[in-house]
């Protein structure tokens, strides 16, 4: 186990030094500027005082290696150009925690929900009850969120006022939000839930289960949940990611103070460090998330060798 | 299983449904626009921003609820005769949240800052009317003594300009003149602004700056009007989705809604029928550049004739719908003593005339132009307009070309554009804000434009001391704009406010579109004293 742990995480590092440093070049590269003051010409010499002050100056290799010299020696993620006060690590750490507790509700609703639905789905399997929960569930993956979350908001806060329209801070503020960033990915998951319930539905242990006179919840959740769930787990990984580094719509509909909108705004506002330091929160948590997933494969299912 | 968890979700329920109130027990909560770049007023570029320094810090004079220009810090001061000196008086009484005294040496060593070359402001060129400043903040001077600005004593300040300049005490209330307390700049860095360190002289302190939530501002009560100031606790909500901000508002999360950014177009048509809402003028122009350095446009004809050829009264009807008024001048209507120029008009037999006179009879020739604008629904609904109207007037094509807002900046710093949208907004109620944009070689004059007449009235006007004379030159040089047509006028923007007039008071819509804090109050509450 060790030796593969250590491998993987060997190649994870790698991949996050190549995608930010690709990240950092190709922002760089981008026309305009950091420091654009609204749509007024800034003063060259201001600029250039500006570029040295963050760090921005010289040739494109000398600015990724300061920016990763900086990282390795101190740690230090740099500042925001645009946040001016603030350093990129300060936002992470005062937005992050926001996105996190969102995307755990979301994360908890969508796979139970999707376990939930489709299991019950692949039992009744072409009946009508199968049909409308599948049809939900296509619904739930074509709405996207800023079609779903001004809906949801019309509903239960305007109609009837039962959430507040936006804000954070109660329990009550996230319960929209968190449904409709569960939503798309509850749906993927029934429909996956189902599709891998059907085919083990069909497998001979079932049959001789069946054939032993098991009761059927038993053989359902008992046994061919315990395989069905697998591909959902695979699929956990990158979903648990970027469901946990939030998202830029439903934030920003929602005004959840979290990181989604600095991952898309930093860009905009082409606030460098801003954006490579969104990207290394959000690969480093999809790596960790693959390979957390790789290890929970080799104890969920024993068919799986390690390597 | 279903009916033993229905019991667990109406609890849930009820008890989420008792979350639906207000988010904090500020007197007001107002939508402030996205999150602040910065409070630092050296620092800071935006409005929103302003609006927020200017309620923690105090310039020499501040914006009243009406928009003019009051005492702030300076109880009184005086102008020489040639109006080139200022020579500010302090109260006495002003002090800083932590006791310590306002003084003249505040003033001196928050303006030196911003003028120092290190801190690399960006709005350090609203301060270059002082004599030396420009020179000092571009390392051409290293001698700081030989800027305009001195300390006579501890509560009087003399400030010595470049040349008269009559609206200057307006100037001094602008943010980047606000003062700073030195002292936590040098110890903290930039990290004086933060909460637990920050020290303020307004009428607010600043009691917390969640990031991308809100900024939540409290009372300072060693202000020294504090008397006057009403409310206790005022809370600025970050957002810059338009319909986020308004369902906060209809719903009662918040009281305020003072950007008209934050408006969706679509839905002005519903809350003009609202009293509620409201509207008013103040001193912002949309507009269109033509690149003077590239053919057809270098021809005035030519820019002449697309400029006559747009009818903005659809514009405003069709696209921005909030009651814009349409223009033909560069410098909106309503400044004291200025009557702007008015240029060129919509009329499409002129227009004809004048693209037939440049060579392009019925268009004939002309060769493909693309219009430029930052991506966003607003501004390419007027493109498609202007783009059918030179079809249908002129018989020219033109190309849309969308780009994202830094990309456009850099397009248009490097004239890398035809026809480009624009809009400015003046930062102070002279016709200079909008017209020295024009001057020869200008960082946003970004037409490529020069004109040797334009440059020489403007200068004339910014070295003349008699009010009415300067105004004349002024009006003048701005005929000469209009006669050459670097620019299209479009439309003066439109400020809009949401907020129910019956219970809070001291918001009005006025040129500046100021709207201090300080001036607030609940009509329901205890009056402050007039």
């Amino acid at each position: 186990m060790l030796p593969f742990l250590i491998n993987r995480l060997t190649q994870a590092i790698l991949v996050i030094v190549l995608v930010v440093s690709a990240t950092f070049c190709l922002i760089r590269l981008a026309p305009g500027s950091a420091f654009a003051v609204g749509d007024r010409k800034l003063d060259p010499q201001v600029e250039q005082r500006l570029q040295e002050k963050y760090n921005l100056h010289g040739t494109l290799p000398e600015q990724l290696g300061r920016y990763w010299w900086n990282i390795l020696t101190q740690g230090y993620l740099g500042e925001s150009t645009h946040f001016k006060n603030r350093s990129v690590a300060e936002i992470i750490k005062e937005t992050l925690p926001k996105s996190l507790t969102l995307g755990l509700i979301a994360l908890t609703i969508s796979l139970t929900l999707g376990i939930l639905i489709g299991s019950i789905a692949a039992t009744y399997h072409n009946q009508p009850v199968d049909r409308s929960v599948m049809l939900l569930a296509l619904l739930g993956i074509c709405l996207p969120g800023f079609l779903l979350a001004p809906l949801a908001i019309l509903l239960f806060s305007i109609t009837i006022p039962l959430f507040p329209v936006a804000g954070y801070g109660t329990l009550g503020h996230l319960v929209l939000p968190a449904l409709c960033l569960a939503a798309p990915f509850a749906a993927y998951c029934s429909r996956l839930m189902r599709t891998s319930m059907l085919e083990v539905l069909q497998q001979d242990f079932i049959r001789t289960a069946r054939a032993k006179g098991q009761r059927e919840q038993f053989i359902l959740y008992g046994h061919a949940l315990k395989i069905a769930i697998l591909p959902l787990i695979s699929f956990a990984g990158p979903l648990t990611a970027s469901i946990l580094t939030g998202s830029l719509i439903i934030e920003e509909i929602f005004k959840i103070p979290g990181l989604g909108p600095f991952f898309v705004n930093s860009v905009l506002n082409r606030d460098y460090f801003l954006t490579c330091g969104t990207v290394i929160v959000y690969s480093t948590l999809l790596l960790l998330m693959n390979i957390l997933v790789d290890v929970l494969y080799t104890y969920l299912d024993k068919r799986i060798k390690q390597v | 299983m279903s009916s033993r968890l229905a019991p667990v979700s109406l609890a849930v329920l009820l008890f989420l449904a008792g979350c639906n109130s207000r988010s904090s027990d500020a007197d007001i909560i107002f939508v402030n626009g996205s999150e602040p770049q910065t409070l630092d007023p050296a620092r800071i570029s935006g409005q929103l921003e302003g609006r927020l320094a200017s309620s923690l810090f105090e310039g020499l004079t501040r914006r009243n609820a009406q928009g003019q220009v009051v005492p702030g810090v300076a109880e009184s001061w005086e102008i020489s005769a040639d109006g080139k000196s200022y020579t500010f008086h302090l109260r006495q009484n002003a002090q800083w949240n932590n006791g310590s005294p306002v003084t003249a040496e505040d003033f001196f060593r928050s303006w030196k800052r911003v003028l120092e070359p290190e801190t690399a402001s960006v709005y350090a060129e609203i301060l270059f009317f002082i004599e030396n400043a420009e020179a000092y903040q571009t390392g051409k001077l290293k001698d700081f003594s030989q800027v305009g600005i001195k300390v006579l004593d501890s509560k009087t300040l003399y400030v010595k300009l470049k040349s008269p300049t009559p609206f200057f005490p307006e100037v001094v209330a602008f943010v980047t003149y606000l003062p700073v307390p030195m002292n936590l700049v040098d110890r903290y860095g930039d990290s004086w602004i933060k909460p637990k360190n920050i020290v303020t002289n307004g009428a607010y302190q600043l009691l917390d700056w969640k990031i991308n939530d809100r900024v939540m501002l409290l009372r300072n009560e060693k202000y020294w009007d504090r008397d006057r100031v009403q409310l206790k606790r005022v809370d600025a909500l970050a957002t810059s989705q338009g319909t986020t901000a308004v369902n906060l508002y209809l719903t009662g999360q918040a009281d305020v809604l003072l950007d008209k950014g934050l408006i969706p177009p679509q839905i002005l048509s519903e809350l003009k029928q609202r009293p509620d809402f409201h509207t008013f003028t103040f001193l912002g122009t949309y507009f269109y550049r033509f690149n003077t350095t590239r053919p057809p446009l270098n021809n005035p004809l030519v820019r002449k004739a697309l400029s006559a050829a747009i009818d903005r009264r659809v514009i405003v009807e069709k696209c921005t719908r909030g009651g814009e008024p349409i223009a033909t001048s560069i410098t909106p209507p309503g400044i004291p003593g200025y009557t702007q120029a008015s240029g060129i008009t919509y009329n499409p037999t002129q227009a004809r005339r004048w693209l037939a006179e440049a060579g392009y009879p019925d268009g004939k020739g002309f060769p493909p132009i693309s219009i430029l604008y930052n991506s966003s629904q607003a501004h390419a609904s007027i493109a498609v307009e202007v783009q059918a109207m030179w079809k249908r007037e002129l018989g020219i094509s033109i190309e849309l070309r969308a780009q994202e807002w830094a990309t456009y900046l850099k397009a248009l710093d490097n004239l890398d554009y035809d026809v480009a949208r624009s809009s400015w907004v003046g930062d102070y109620l002279d016709p200079n804000t909008f017209l020295d944009l024009f001057l020869t070689n200008r960082g946003n004059n970004r037409t490529g434009w020069s004109n040797p007449h334009y440059d020489q009235l403007m200068n004339s006007a910014n070295l003349e001391s008699d009010v009415a004379k300067r105004m004349n030159l002024m009006n003048q040089a701005e005929h000469v704009l209009n006669a050459e047509a670097p620019i299209a006028p479009l439309y003066f923007y439109i400020g809009m406010l949401c907020f129910d007039a019956t219970k809070i008071g001291g918001i009005e819509g006025n040129l500046p579109d100021e709207h201090p804090i300080r001036d607030w109050y609940l009509k329901t509450k205890q009056p402050a004293q007039p």
